[in-house]
């Protein structure tokens, strides 16, 4: 199997955002997934998000672990580096990227496979550090990738494509993330672009850790009857409780939803978003709240979807470590290295 | 007969962990070294931090042999729970001082040894009433005894007391009280001095004080390393808090106060070996500090790192396995581990430092190295280097040497038109060129994975492309024999049949075992190897001998084995050489497992059965 490189030729007519680049400009190779996977969506909706927000798409490491949601990167932002790490691990990949240079923007890419089973450790850390990122998990409740097995998302009593019930707890990561400290966290559904390309948007700009669970039917091993991850089920059991617009700063503020369920939240960099609220009780804002929320609507069989929780003065794991504003992997041996006097002065109060 | 000796003799402290002994011991070390008598410590100490036994060991060597010795002279028994073990341990004709406060039955002790008490307890408890002083000062007190009893210039203490509590100076006067308190008993109660004593000499020179793990973490600061991940396992703990303090004063900028490095105490080792590679990955130079057990967890990271070609360190700070074994014992058992770390097929860059000054020199170059090589790079420390202080010269750097970035293209290549394939090799040393993410906008961006691809880094499972691959990691591994620290000879001084291959802490203990069986007529040429993948020097050494001795800290002859594994060397050349109860091997051990070896050899040598 060899990846089919797409033809690079653009139609003069192609609309192009304010960098002057078109929607191609933001696409990858052709993707190897099941016809009508809900991950493809979910590239879809990465590509429009960047288009929108006029990103440099070198100005974006994207990086994943292992399975078929993993493989994803390589189907969007064809001109960013992409790194297709190890099996549950990509977050301390992008944690020591993110590291190394402050300037990118870091996007990472997982399955409920590789986030909540084998890395749930990791998912845990990065999220609690505060890593500058959008991570999303794109969740079908299954490995796919290694043929329709239960993930640790698959709800008690879901039914595998064989027939097994699955009687473990599921995980619900984004209650984690919220427990965890993460200071932007939301959930979508791979069917919802209309839901889900604002969501990235806003979490791309916002400044620390921002998670994303997306809800992504595997059609091949789960989306049967029975399946809590299938199409059916979740567009049946949607409940969202926001509608949002992403606007960035330098474009006019302009809403129009109706009066008194619009709230315009200005991020850290300048960003707003402007949301609409379905849920009158929902606030944004409350950490506390939006856990019993989610509690109370999953016990209802339900499953919340919107921007659930977003801090807009959070610190990220830069602004923890005091370093510098220079990216680290710019630094040079003038910067860097003390240099033969003060080893001189070391080496004199060893003696 | 009392044991007779100036400037070289073994004083082992027996004490109890937490009990804030530690410094005074190490107050004793500098004291000797400040007389310009080399001296040896070491510390041996259980994995607890109270109330168990620890032993702090001083070799005192007017001839400046830093190996540890084995036996003890003059036993400084502070613990009564290994009262026995500690008595039995001395060597006859050797010293004990005790605590004589409480009485102790004869049966306690040995008739061929020189018994020496002091009322430690007693002196203490009519100076001070609080019990924490009383603990602290005993220390202070033995150690001024034993400044009578040794004949030492007990002004060199002072001063060094006086060091010491430069930042609290309120401590300086009690502390030199105490001192004399025991010093003056000693005087007056005791003969003094005792046959074991000090006499000041000039034989340490220039060389520093320093532990291995310190002198790696300031190579990783002059090496570059702006990312350190780690996670806290003994006996590495130490190297990245020193890097910590290391960099908090030379790494802030003067101006910002912000901080030109990041340290993350990771969740753990699969996490601490992730973000170096992340950071590798993304052009800065990040390394982890840790021991086996960290390194068993990196285990599928270090493929990745191997297969993907990213630069990464990793520090071994090696210990006493298998499993969680002796933690806090010495070992140089994680060869084979780090040499083919990881599923398939791998082998990865080893440097094997003898001392903390090469621990520095290694740790800054193993950066370069990396770069270079766009590979893992293991430094092979080991606990015996790492968290004892050894005596070392002193740490160099050249101002004109600049930092090896390796082969990056940068955008202006790139924007010239520069053919970029990340795994394409151009110049036919099997490395090839890389570029930071978001170097340009529409050229050089590859995708990493650790999937086989072809030269442009794009996903293939055909087989030519794959055995291409393996291949060029091959010729890099070549390409890297030329680049790592070559070995080290030193031929007998007349020529000889047999030779002695060595590695890492056994230097100092093999050079001394070198001069003890030249003495006894038996004339080895030795070859200190200091990395994998070896250089052909070291085929050609085994091939220029009948027999060589490979002297290792293992049970399984790792080194060996990777030996004839990587050089094609004949086993039968091959003589296993092996210590691995924990302690640092010593000179006595090599000498006599050497001699025992030619003596009871009363075969053909090679050559000529052969011919
Ligand atoms: C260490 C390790 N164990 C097992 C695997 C096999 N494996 C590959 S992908 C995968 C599960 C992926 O599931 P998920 O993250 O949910 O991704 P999906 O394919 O469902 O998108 C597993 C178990 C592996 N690659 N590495
Ligand atoms: S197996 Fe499932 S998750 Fe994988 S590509 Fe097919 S539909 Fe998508
Ligand atoms: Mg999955």
């Amino acid at each position: 199997m060899t990846y089919i490189v797409k033809p690079t030729f653009h139609h003069p007519g192609l609309p192009k955002n304010a960098l002057g680049y078109t929607h191609r400009d933001y696409e990858g190779s052709v993707s190897t997934l099941c016809a009508g996977c809900g991950h493809d969506s979910i590239s879809a909706a990465i590509i429009q998000a960047c288009f929108e927000l006029n990103i440099e798409p070198h100005r974006v490491a994207k990086l994943s672990g292992i399975g078929c949601s993993s493989k994803t990167p390589t189907y969007f932002l064809g001109n960013s580096h992409g790194f297709n790490s190890v099996h549950g691990r990509m977050p301390s990949v992008l944690t020591g990227a993110n590291l190394a240079n402050c300037d990118l923007i870091y996007l990472g890419v997982s399955g409920d496979g590789d986030s909540a089973s084998i890395g749930l450790g990791q998912f845990a850390h990065v999220v609690r550090r505060g890593v500058n990122m959008t991570y999303i998990v794109e969740n079908n409740g299954v490995y796919g990738l290694t043929k329709g097995q239960f993930s640790a998302t698959a709800d008690r009593g879901s039914k595998s494509k064989r027939g097994a019930i699955n009687s473990d707890s599921p995980i619900d990561l984004v209650s984690m993330a919220l427990q965890l400290g993460a200071t932007f966290v939301g959930r979508s559904f791979s069917g919802d672009k209309k839901q889900l390309v604002p969501l990235i948007k806003a979490a791309l700009e916002h400044e620390g850790a921002a998670f994303l669970d997306v809800i992504s039917p595997c059609i091949a091993f789960n989306n049967h009857p029975g399946s809590t991850k299938s199409f059916d089920y979740v567009r049946e059991h949607n409940e969202a409780v926001n509608r949002l617009d992403f606007i960035t700063g330098r474009a006019p503020i302009h809403v129009d939803y109706e009066p008194g369920t619009v709230e315009i939240v200005e991020q850290h960099d300048g960003t707003t978003i402007a949301l609409r609220k379905l849920d009158a009780e929902y606030d944004v804002h409350d950490r506390r709240a939006a856990m019993n929320f989610l509690m109370e609507r999953q016990a209802a069989g339900e499953v919340v979807t919107g921007l659930l929780y977003l801090e807009t003065d959070g610190e990220d794991l830069h602004a923890h470590l005091g370093t510098v504003d220079k990216p680290l992997n710019a630094l040079g041996e003038r910067e860097l290295c003390p240099g033969s006097a003060a080893l001189e002065q070391f080496n004199a109060r060893l003696r | 007969m009392p044991i007779e000796s100036v400037n070289d003799f073994v004083v082992r402290f027996a004490n109890v962990n937490g009990s804030g002994s530690a410094s005074a011991n190490e107050l004793f070390a500098r004291a000797v070294l400040r007389m310009g008598v080399p001296a040896a410590p070491r510390n041996i100490f259980p994995s607890n931090i109270q109330g168990l036994p620890t032993w702090y060991e001083v070799r005192v060597s007017g001839s400046g042999h830093l190996g540890a010795r084995g036996g003890v002279d003059l036993m400084v028994a502070m613990n009564p729970q290994t009262w026995d073990k500690d008595v039995a341990s001395i060597e006859p004709g050797g010293y004990l001082f005790y605590d004589s406060t409480k009485p102790t039955p004869p049966s306690k002790f040995r008739d061929d040894i020189a018994v020496i008490g002091v009322p430690l307890t007693a002196i203490c408890n009519r100076e001070y009433t609080d019990p924490r002083q009383r603990q602290l000062f005993k220390n202070i007190i033995y150690l001024g005894a034993l400044s009578a009893l040794l004949d030492m210039d007990v002004a060199e203490i002072e001063k060094l007391i006086g060091e010491q509590f430069k930042a609290k100076e309120k401590l300086i006067a009690p502390n030199i009280h105490a001192l004399h308190l025991g010093r003056d008993y000693a005087l007056q109660n005791l003969q003094c001095p005792i046959k074991l004593r000090l006499k000041r000499s000039d034989a340490v020179g220039d060389r520093i004080f320093i532990e291995g793990n310190s002198a790696a973490a300031l190579g990783a600061v002059y090496g570059g390393a702006t990312v350190c991940a780690w996670y806290p396992i003994t006996p590495s703990s130490s190297l990245a808090e020193a890097f910590a303090r290391h960099c908090a004063r030379f790494r802030v900028d003067p101006e910002t106060k912000k901080n030109r490095f990041a340290i993350v105490q990771a969740e753990d080792e699969i996490a601490a070996i992730g973000m170096v590679v992340g950071a590798g990955w993304n052009g800065a130079r990040a390394f982890t500090s840790t021991s086996g057990p960290g390194i068993s967890l990196m285990q599928e990271f270090l493929g990745l790192a191997y297969f993907a070609e990213i630069p990464s360190i990793i520090i071994d700070v090696q210990r006493g396995g298998p499993s969680t074994g002796m933690p806090t014992r010495t070992q140089q058992s994680d060869i084979l581990l780090c040499a083919y770390a990881s599923h398939g097929d791998t082998k990865h860059v080893l440097l094997f430092p003898e001392d903390p000054a090469e621990a520095f020199e290694f740790s800054a170059q193993a950066f370069d190295l990396a770069d270079r090589l766009q590979t893992p790079i293991f430094v092979m420390l080991d606990l015996d280097i790492g968290m004892n202080r050894h005596l070392c010269r002193p740490l160099a750097w050249d101002d004109a040497r600049r930092y090896d970035r390796g082969k990056v293209m940068t955008a202006a290549e790139l924007e010239a038109g520069k053919d970029f394939g990340r795994y394409l090799d151009i110049e036919g040393d099997g490395i090839p060129y890389r570029t930071y993410p978001g170097t340009h906008p529409s050229r050089g961006s590859f995708f990493t994975r650790g999937t086989s691809r072809d030269p442009y880094a794009r996903y293939t499972e055909e087989g030519g492309p794959y055995v291409d691959n393996m291949d060029r990691l091959l010729r890099k591994f070549e390409t890297a024999k030329g680049l790592v620290p070559r070995p080290l000879r030193r031929n007998a001084e007349k020529p000889t049949r047999y030779g002695v291959i060595y590695f890492g802490s056994t230097s100092p203990a093999m050079d001394e075992a070198h001069e003890i069986l030249a003495a006894s007529g038996i004339a080895l040429d030795l070859l200190r190897v200091r990395a994998f993948p070896f250089h052909h020097e070291v085929a050609d050494f085994v091939a220029g001998h009948d027999q060589v001795f490979v002297v290792e800290q293992n049970r399984d002859a790792q080194l060996r084995a990777l030996l004839i594994n990587e050089a094609g060397l004949d086993p039968a050349r091959l003589v296993p050489i092996l210590h691995y109860d924990g302690t640092p091997i010593t000179a006595r051990f090599i000498a006599r497992a050497i001699g025992e070896h030619l003596d009871s050899r009363k075969v053909t040598p090679i050559r000529k059965a052969v011919s």
